[in-house]
């Protein structure tokens, strides 16, 4: 009998004595390798001569890939232009529609035979689609965000990166809720999935941009296609949670009403699902916004480009006021979808009507449309907002910058030194000199004790393929940077759920902050990050926080408002204070959703690692963005796989932990 | 220039029809279709492509202006999905243009004349603390001025990003400098440092690479290592160092013009054109700080040298 199977047999409690032996074993064999470091070389330093070469191996089945896969009547790469080719065409649809206007002709031969929808008209159309599916205040609200457009001069841009997410957020919507559907019918389907979702959120988009662009083309749907890879994850794991969430009487009422499986899908478990799957829809549109700068890139222009190319001129102004129109396009969008789900059934008119009472909205638009394009010849004011109405707060943010700077720096710098000094190069040392052996040892161990044997053996060779591969001392890096980050988020971030969770007006407060700070490009608090706290970890690890800490503070919010309220009021009844029904209720309730939030919290960190890389971390993020710019494919690939595995040992450990919790408190 | 589309808009409106049949001054050229010119993300860049667009566009070629990174362009010159990149700095992107080169898909179009400088580099007021710059030898014994909490005692220096192959790493060890080297991961944090090291005359030492608007807006000189050869980087035993490589300065570096190989059959013309274009340190600095630093759009720059210059393009498109 095996020594898991005894395991088994043992009482939960008594179980704990042989885990403790076999981590003092652990522990006191590091302590021997540290001390005989000499003579172990290996434990420390995986031989080069061993390393395995993957990435060249990678490399060349690309370049074959690309080259000379044939499938006898096309070559796979004429495969994936065809497929560019068809999600270009609505794209450039909706460019002209918002953007170019349509055109004859190509390049700068191109001659403008129809113009664009103009601002005017526009907002006008927006401002009535929000009052037709919601009220006036949406109205307002959405008017606003596209108001500041205009007159802060970011409409042109704007008008490109709105054009390429109103094709690429509902591509990762409807793909991520089918994949969802798919999944949650399919248990075999769920196992390829779930690692094939850890990987497309953590292997940064650098990793794979090379090749992406090789088979797509140099354009805008090669952008799109990463962006679609990178939002569309979240929606996957929040439809396969809704739809698992939903309560078994509901599907059985709908399967004793005689519904076919596909009648029970579409009208009994995605409508039941419909508040939860929201937060998936969310999350599509902020990703989406939020890969613009990444996306701008590889040619995708629009807001993107215009945050990189005024920060690389150090105009934090101008940056932040095409950031900060980033982030309002992402909140109109967000609402709007938010308001179109959650819209009652329209009341269905009855009998003969004209058509004006039939479409008031549509006709009013229509009609604004042609009236402001027919008076936009004589007006160009309807057509384009002129430069001289403009206004700009540029000048006012670098003045801000720098009175901090000026005035704060050495408070910052104290500050920051403490914590570099005392805390995070300690941290980073130490787990620099720990043998890799160990460290597999430790995560084999921590999955084995967690999850069982097949747990510990996944996690430990996992942790192994870093070191075979040699990137073992960059993982570490890695795990120094986002563990530090990622502990620091959770600590800022579950008290502000909790408290969201509570007060409704905080709760208002803040998802706009968060939305703010998932949607506000990185790049841009970057670098008055890096004007404070200079170049280096410290900086990265502020810019990792700031974003990574939005789903822990989302999921505990909405893990701990999604309890039943007769749990609350069963509590209340049986005496339990306010405190009482939060430690012994609510937050053993939500644990789920929390620990989904710290599961996701981990993959914004990881997938952060894309931009540390960009203020000269030495971790597993730049070793991707070097093979980037060195072109090579398998290199990037590689390194980029190391950050999933983290990734993926963090997340079954965390998932291994969570599901043995819940069974002791009797939630499963 | 709005008042100018909505005429054509008129116009267009009125003659659609006669538009769609002809096209415009398409007699002298080899292919109508598009030539794409990539951009990348830094001022001089955009001047020199622009300027490039809007002459061969004079010469009645179709331009296209492509958003497409650095280095990954490589991949699409080589397929033919880009044609014409301008700027291929020699300090930064010659790895990657000789292994794109050696594929045979794409051709150096030459030197665009302008010559890449970069180098270790402090502001002014840095000499008063430590008097016997701009010799590298002082840089030694003022360690400490340059030094931060986290590197002190030794100087901390601000290289370029890791991508950048600088050997600033090597050049530190071959040197014997006490110095801490820190990268950067792109230029923008780079230039954020330098900002705010400078508006608090906080003391900073760093890589910066000319043409660029840093050497114009701020007050600064170079740092004077060994004079950098060939042999001094392929060769240990060059120099005061007998045993490494590494131990001079940076080498200055042309700025080449790269494009699609088989474009040249496509539009040989503009192809000569492009092999054609040359413009100086001096000329192509000037127009950066006009955009940069005096804030005009690129396109009134481009226009004002276009007309200041009608000579020295006129020849390239001859």
């Amino acid at each position: 009998m095996s020594s898991a199977a005894l395991l088994e047999i043992i009482p939960l409690r008594l179980r704990s004595n042989p885990w403790i032996s076999l981590w003092l074993a652990v522990f006191a064999g590091t302590i021997i390798l540290m001390l005989a470091k000499e003579a172990v070389p290996l434990a420390f330093k995986y031989p080069s001569a061993w390393k395995l070469p993957l990435d060249v191996w990678i490399s060349s089945f690309m370049k074959w890939l690309i080259n000379d896969l044939d499938f006898g009547l096309f070559t796979f790469k004429e495969f994936t232009r065809a497929m560019a080719w068809l999600v270009e065409q609505p794209y450039l649809l909706v460019k002209s529609l918002l953007s170019t206007g349509f055109l004859k002709g190509t390049g700068s031969y191109a001659v403008q035979v129809f113009p664009r929808v103009s601002w005017v008209a526009l907002i006008a159309g927006l401002m009535l689609l929000a009052h037709y599916i919601k009220d006036w205040k949406l109205s307002a609200l959405v008017g606003a965000c596209f108001l500041y457009l205009v007159v802060f001069g970011q409409w042109d841009s704007a008008m490109v990166t709105l054009s390429s997410i109103v094709i690429a957020v509902p591509i990762g919507i409807v793909g991520g809720l089918l994949m969802g559907i798919v999944g949650y019918r399919s248990p075999r389907f769920r196992v390829v999935l779930m690692p094939t979702l850890d990987l497309m959120q953590t292997v940064p988009v650098f990793a794979y941009l090379v090749p992406i662009l090789l088979l797509f083309g140099f354009s805008a749907v090669s952008a799109m296609i990463a962006t679609i890879i990178y939002a569309l994850p979240p929606m996957v794991r929040v439809t396969l949670l809704a739809l698992d969430q939903v309560s078994v009487e509901v599907v059985e009422a709908g399967s004793m009403a005689g519904c076919s499986p596909r009648q029970s899908m579409m009208k009994v478990l995605l409508p039941s699902a419909r508040h939860s799957l929201m937060v998936g829809v969310n999350q599509v549109v902020m990703l989406s916004l939020n890969m613009v700068i990444i996306a701008s890139m590889i040619g995708a222009g629009g807001l993107g480009h215009d945050v990189l190319s005024a920060l690389r001129r150090l105009k934090i102004g101008e940056g932040i006021e095409a950031g900060v129109a980033i982030t309002l396009l992402a909140i109109a969008l967000d609402r709007l979808s938010q308001a179109y789900a959650n819209r009652s059934e329209p009341l269905h008119a009855v009998g003969q009507q004209s058509i004006w009472a039939r479409h008031p909205y549509s006709l009013t638009f229509a009609g604004i449309v042609g009236l402001t394009w027919f008076l936009g010849i004589y007006f160009p004011v309807l057509d384009t907002y002129p430069e001289s109405w403009q206004i700009t707060t540029g000048s006012f943010w670098d003045d801000l910058v720098r009175y901090i700077n000026i005035n704060y720096f050495d408070v910052l710098e104290g500050f920051k030194n403490f914590l570099l000094l005392n805390i995070m190069i300690p941290f980073k040392r130490f787990l620099l000199a720990l043998p890799w052996i160990s460290v597999v040892a430790v995560v084999g161990l921590g999955g084995w004790q967690l999850g069982g044997k097949r747990l510990g053996l996944l996690t430990a060779s996992l942790a192994t393929f870093m070191a075979v591969v040699g990137l073992w001392a960059k993982a570490m890096v890695t795990l120094y940077l986002c563990g530090m980050a990622v502990i620091i988020a959770c600590l800022i971030g579950i008290p502000i759920g909790i408290l969201a969770a509570r007060h409704d007006r905080f709760h208002g407060f803040v998802s706009v902050a968060i939305d703010t700070l998932q949607t506000l490009p990185s790049f841009v608090y970057l670098m008055p990050v890096v004007m404070l706290f200079r170049v280096g970890d410290f900086a990265a690890m502020l810019a990792v926080i700031a974003y990574a800490v939005t789903p822990i503070i989302r999921y505990t919010d909405h893990g701990i408002r999604q309890i039943a309220p007769h749990l609350i009021e069963a509590s209340q009844q049986a005496g339990c204070t306010r405190n009482q029904v939060l430690t012994k209720v609510q937050l053993p309730l939500a644990l789920p959703h929390i620990m989904l939030g710290i599961n996701q919290t981990i993959m914004m960190a990881l997938s952060m690692l894309v931009i540390t890389a960009l203020v000269g971390t030495r971790e597993l993020g730049q070793e991707v963005y070097i093979a980037l710019t060195k072109a090579d494919t398998g290199r990037g690939i590689v390194a980029g796989v190391c950050v999933a595995f983290i990734a993926i040992i963090a997340d079954r450990m965390i998932n291994a932990w969570a599901s043995r919790r819940k069974r002791e408190l009797g939630l499963d | 220039m709005n008042k100018n589309k909505y005429s054509v808009r008129i116009k267009t409106l009125i003659i659609a029809v006669l538009v769609s049949l002809t096209m415009p001054a398409t007699a002298a050229v080899e292919s109508t279709d598009p030539i794409k010119l990539t951009l990348h993300d830094w001022t001089g860049q955009y001047l020199t492509t622009n300027i490039m667009g809007e002459v061969l566009k004079k010469a009645g070629y179709n331009i296209q202006y492509v958003q497409a990174d650095y280095i990954a362009q490589f991949a699409g010159l080589e397929s033919g999905d880009l044609h014409i990149a301008m700027e291929m700095w020699e300090t930064t992107g010659k790895q990657a243009m000789d292994a794109s080169l050696a594929t045979g898909k794409t051709v150096d179009l030459g030197e665009t004349g302008m010559d890449a400088k970069e180098e270790w580099w402090y502001p002014m007021y840095m000499k008063e603390r430590c008097p016997g710059l701009p010799d590298w030898k002082a840089l030694n014994k003022c360690a400490e001025a340059f030094a931060t909490a986290e590197t002190s005692p030794k100087g901390r220096y601000l290289g370029g990003p890791v991508t950048w192959a600088g050997f600033d790493d090597e050049r530190v060890e071959a040197l014997g400098l006490d110095y801490e080297v820190v990268h950067a991961g792109t230029d923008a944090a780079l230039f954020a440092e330098l900002e705010s090291a400078i508006q608090r005359e906080a003391p900073v030492l760093l890589w910066i690479y000319a043409p660029h608007w840093a050497v114009a807006k701020y007050d600064g000189e170079w740092v004077e290592f060994p004079e950098y050869t060939d042999a001094c980087y392929e060769d240990p035993s060059w120099g005061m160092n007998k045993t490494m490589a590494y131990d001079c300065g940076k080498p200055f570096g042309w700025i080449k013009k790269v494009g699609w190989k088989d474009g040249e059959k496509k539009w040989p013309g503009a192809y000569k054109a492009v092999r054609n274009f040359h413009i100086d340190n001096e000329a192509m600095s000037q127009m950066i700080v006009e955009v940069d630093l005096e804030g005009k759009s690129v396109d009134a720059t481009v226009a004002r040298w276009m007309s200041e210059n009608e000579s020295t393009w006129m020849a390239w498109i001859k």
